[in-house]
């Protein structure tokens, strides 16, 4: 074995045991996380700990129910905002623009995406909940809010990887609708779209994941009360900011509770993202 | 009752413009309202002095310096880590179950939401490795933070380099690890970067694991043991409680421009790949 | 490529030379808890680093429980407290630093200047729930309170509501700064917050009749008082000591009397 073939096995350990590390540090957060947060779980009974409406941890009484429907509630909100208005850019930006138009538009929806989400929560807390409260009543600080500020929040996201779904459909589709008379919004409506589906879904389903995980912003504007939002009005708080608001002082089972509510976290984003892969993949066969 | 399609064409096209303006527009004003709001704030004074009263007076300098500190620091651990195990994946093994499941981890992290890595940061760093609040905290829990997206970009810049590359160096007599450093790597670099440059905005705006983890003092950090605040975390801070609003829009400025110029250099770094590569 | 990078390690090296001498500095004093006691101990720290500029004292926030726990898992060395300390958290030394008002506050504008505390009681148990019943107009009072780690709610928990829970529709907010903004711009709200800090975007509201002033605190009138502990684990390192003597001399309890505070003598 020459020089130059032992210096290539000893990088290959090297680069072996920098990726032994790399992926045992990732995988111990995740046990340390499954490991503090299921014996509580179980202790108190899964069902209890899911649908109890009580969150008291001083009493000990761990009911997440009340953030479960919150985070629901606050995602949905950011969806019904987001997707429509996601989706009409992304078709307008592909299809209805000049190049010009789309060169300048695109990087300043790309600039968005990297405003730090404090940002967007002040926005929300200096114009949209006065607003809120002055016009439709209620604190302001509410699960409206919260889903506006949430869906201009992941617009950039689903704008993004729609634009490029569709752009990566081969010329070949539009062309031969046109050929066959359709018009353009035709061409849209009834060949891209659907060609485009796959990625569309998984752009959703990424922006769904960014709304559940998002923290600071929906502190500052949702109000964070600890009870099932009655109406659109009412505060509300999600998963996430009931880790954070309480991380700073759980102790003993109460922090147990919070590691409960991450495992809880983690596996909505881990099934949420083995449907985008499962979709996007899917996409990536049909196309041949 | 069939509606003529060019009809049809035109609602849908005014309709979505409609919507695309909107969005739009939305989207510019928040920038503007920042900078608006902000540049006013932003002068010599503002960004050399340190913060004063908590906050309510001098200048965010302590601020800029912790932001620009834990960010390096973050980038610096988690770079080598995340590249030598890309590199690793894609060269140096086959595809299998293994780098499956790892691949699969490693997006599934990256879709984590951040408060969970500031929690596990608290209770491992701040709490029971005893580190306290301090930017080492911060930089390793940001580090863990941002490694699974650049395991990922990473592995997608080194995959699409052209196998005729590697092909030819082989033929010239060359090592594995000189094809990977001399021919792989070089061709990769830009997507890497990329990675890099989005973690790093991704590093400026983290609000809520760098609180629990780097604290929030407002001197300049004298170690990697002492506690500092970051722009966003300081910006948070002086929002909410109404410190001082005008210093509020001035860190939110800084920190758009400083996203602004990210962006930029993302820019800069992509159009001259796609120029030395078509 | 090798400058950058070589220039880089060189800054790392030099960050992390002090802390090669062995872990934190030991003329660095952390501070940590109450979001009461948080602003006038950042201005206490201030002016006792002019005085002493060999040693550094950081403050954070977080809330008097968070404080407890960081000063029992030693993330800080001195910990804040804005409440009575619990049974189950007495294995501390506890420093009195001053007296603190508990203010129940209200938006400017509101034309309710008292209550009793029987009422303040009923309305954050969620049973009076509209202003009108104050003398105030026919909207929904919005309540809001700090989180469960609060020194400032634990403290209100104990002298208003007692065994009775603040209900569950409350707004939440994690500091006494948040909450004076909310019920700042929100003209039927109500919270409660530091009496140290109320200024001039919120109203104090006096309770049975009495305002909240250091008069009144001092005479026992105003039944709303709570101290502001420091909190060490056994005896406290030098540089925490000597911060400690100083927020307790006459200069610095004089200053604590600047800032609205009630000086421990």
């Amino acid at each position: 074995m020459n020089r130059l073939e032992r210096k290539d096995r000893l990088v290959r350990l090297a680069l072996l045991m920098i990726a032994f590390s790399a992926v045992s540090i990732l995988a111990v957060i995740t046990v340390f996380m499954f490991e503090q947060g299921t014996p509580i779980m179980f202790k108190y009974g899964l069902k209890s700990f899911l649908a109890g409406t009580d969150w008291y941890p001083s009493e000990k009484s761990f009911g997440l129910w009340p953030m479960i429907v919150g985070s629901i509630y606050v995602t949905t909100g950011a969806m019904v905002i987001g997707v429509p208005f996601g989706l009409a850019c992304a078709i307008v930006l592909t299809e209805f623009s000049s190049k010009r138009v789309r060169g300048v538009i695109k990087p300043v929806i790309e600039l968005l995406a990297g405003i730090p989400s404090v940002v967007y929560g002040f926005m929300g807390v200096v114009i949209l909940v006065p607003f809120i409260r002055q016009t439709l009543g209620g604190p302001g600080l509410s699960v409206l809010a919260a889903s506006i500020i949430l869906g201009i929040m992941i617009l950039p996201t689903i704008i993004s990887i729609s634009v490029d779904s569709i752009q990566a459909i081969p010329p070949a589709y539009r062309e031969g609708s046109l050929a066959l008379g359709a018009t353009k919004w035709q061409t849209v409506r009834m060949v891209l779209l659907p060609a485009a589906r796959s990625g569309i879904i998984a752009s959703i389903i990424l922006g769904m994941g960014r709304a559940i995980g998002e923290t600071m912003a929906v502190i500052m504007i949702a109000g964070n009360a600890i009870s099932v939002p009655r109406s659109l009005l009412a505060p509300v708080r999600t998963l996430t900011s009931n880790i954070a608001l309480e991380m700073g002082y759980a102790a003993g089972e109460h922090r147990q509770a919070l590691f409960a509510t991450g495992v809880i976290l983690f596996i909505i984003i881990m099934v949420l993202n083995t449907v985008a892969n499962m979709t996007s993949s899917r996409r990536r066969r049909t196309k041949g | 009752m069939r509606v003529d399609p060019r009809l049809s064409q035109r609602i849908a096209k005014t309709l979505l413009w409609a919507m695309t303006i909107l969005t739009v527009a939305v989207l510019v004003f928040i920038i503007f309202f920042v900078l608006r709001k902000g540049l006013p704030a932003l002068d010599l004074d503002f960004l050399t002095r340190n913060p004063v009263d908590m906050g309510k007076g001098g200048g965010i300098f302590s601020t800029i310096i912790g932001t620009i500190v834990l960010t390096a620091l973050a980038i610096l651990i988690a770079t080598p880590l995340g590249v030598g195990t890309a590199i690793y994946l894609t060269e140096y093994t086959w595809e299998n179950t293994v780098t499956r499941v790892i691949r699969f981890g490693a997006e599934c992290l990256a879709g984590i939401p951040s408060i969970i890595f500031g929690l596990f940061g608290f209770i491992l760093f701040v709490t029971k490795l005893g580190f306290g609040w301090s930017i080492l905290s911060g930089a390793l829990t940001l580090a863990f933070m941002i490694l699974p997206t650049i395991i990922r970009t990473s592995e997608e810049a080194i995959k699409s380099v052209p196998a005729a590359y590697r092909q030819v160096s082989f033929s010239l007599g060359g090592t594995k690890w000189q094809t990977v450093t001399r021919v792989v790597l070089p061709s990769a670099v830009p997507g890497i970067v990329t990675g890099i440059i989005l973690s790093v905005g991704r590093s400026i705006g983290e609000t809520a694991a760098v609180i629990f983890t780097a604290g929030s003092a407002l001197r300049i950090p004298t170690s990697l043991f002492s506690s500092s605040r970051t722009m966003s975390v300081h910006f948070y801070i002086l929002a909410r409680e109404g410190i001082s609003m005008s210093r509020a829009y001035g860190t939110a400025a800084v920190l758009v421009i400083a996203i602004l110029l990210v962006n930029i250099a993302t820019y800069y770094l992509m159009n001259r790949f796609i120029r030395r590569y078509s | 490529m090798r400058h950058p990078i070589f220039v880089l390690f060189l800054l790392l090296c030099m960050a992390g030379l002090p802390s090669c001498r062995g872990g934190r500095s030991q003329d660095d004093v952390i501070v940590a808890g109450s979001t009461s006691i948080q602003p006038f101990a950042d201005k206490w720290a201030e002016v006792f680093m002019e005085k002493r500029p060999g040693l550094g004292v950081t403050v954070q926030g977080g809330g008097s429980s968070a404080g407890i726990q960081a000063c029992k898992s030693g993330a800080c060395q001195v910990g804040m407290s804005s409440r009575e300390l619990k049974a189950d958290e007495k294995d501390f030394r506890e420093i009195v630093i001053a007296r603190d008002g508990l203010a129940i506050i209200v938006h400017p504008s509101s034309p309710v200047r008292g209550a009793t505390i029987a009422q303040v009681k009923q309305i954050f148990s969620g049973d009076l729930t509209n202003w009108k019943f104050l003398g105030g107009p026919d909207k929904e009072i919005t309540v809001v309170t700090r989180e469960e780690g609060s020194g400032t709610r634990g403290a209100f928990q104990d002298l208003v509501m007692g065994k009775t829970r603040i209900f569950r529709g409350a707004i939440t907010e994690d500091s006494n700064g948040t909450v004076r903004e909310i019920v700042a711009h929100d003209p039927h709200s109500i919270g409660f917050i530091s009496l140290g800090l109320v200024n001039e975007q919120v109203r104090a509201l006096a309770l049975d009749g009495v305002a909240g002033n250091e008069a009144n605190i001092r005479n026992g009138a105003y039944k709303l008082v709570r101290p502001f502990l420091f909190l060490t684990r056994g005896e406290p390192s030098a540089a925490a000591k000597a911060f400690i003597d100083f927020v307790l001399s006459d200069e610095g309890q004089a200053l604590v009397k600047k800032d609205g505070l009630i000086p421990v003598k």
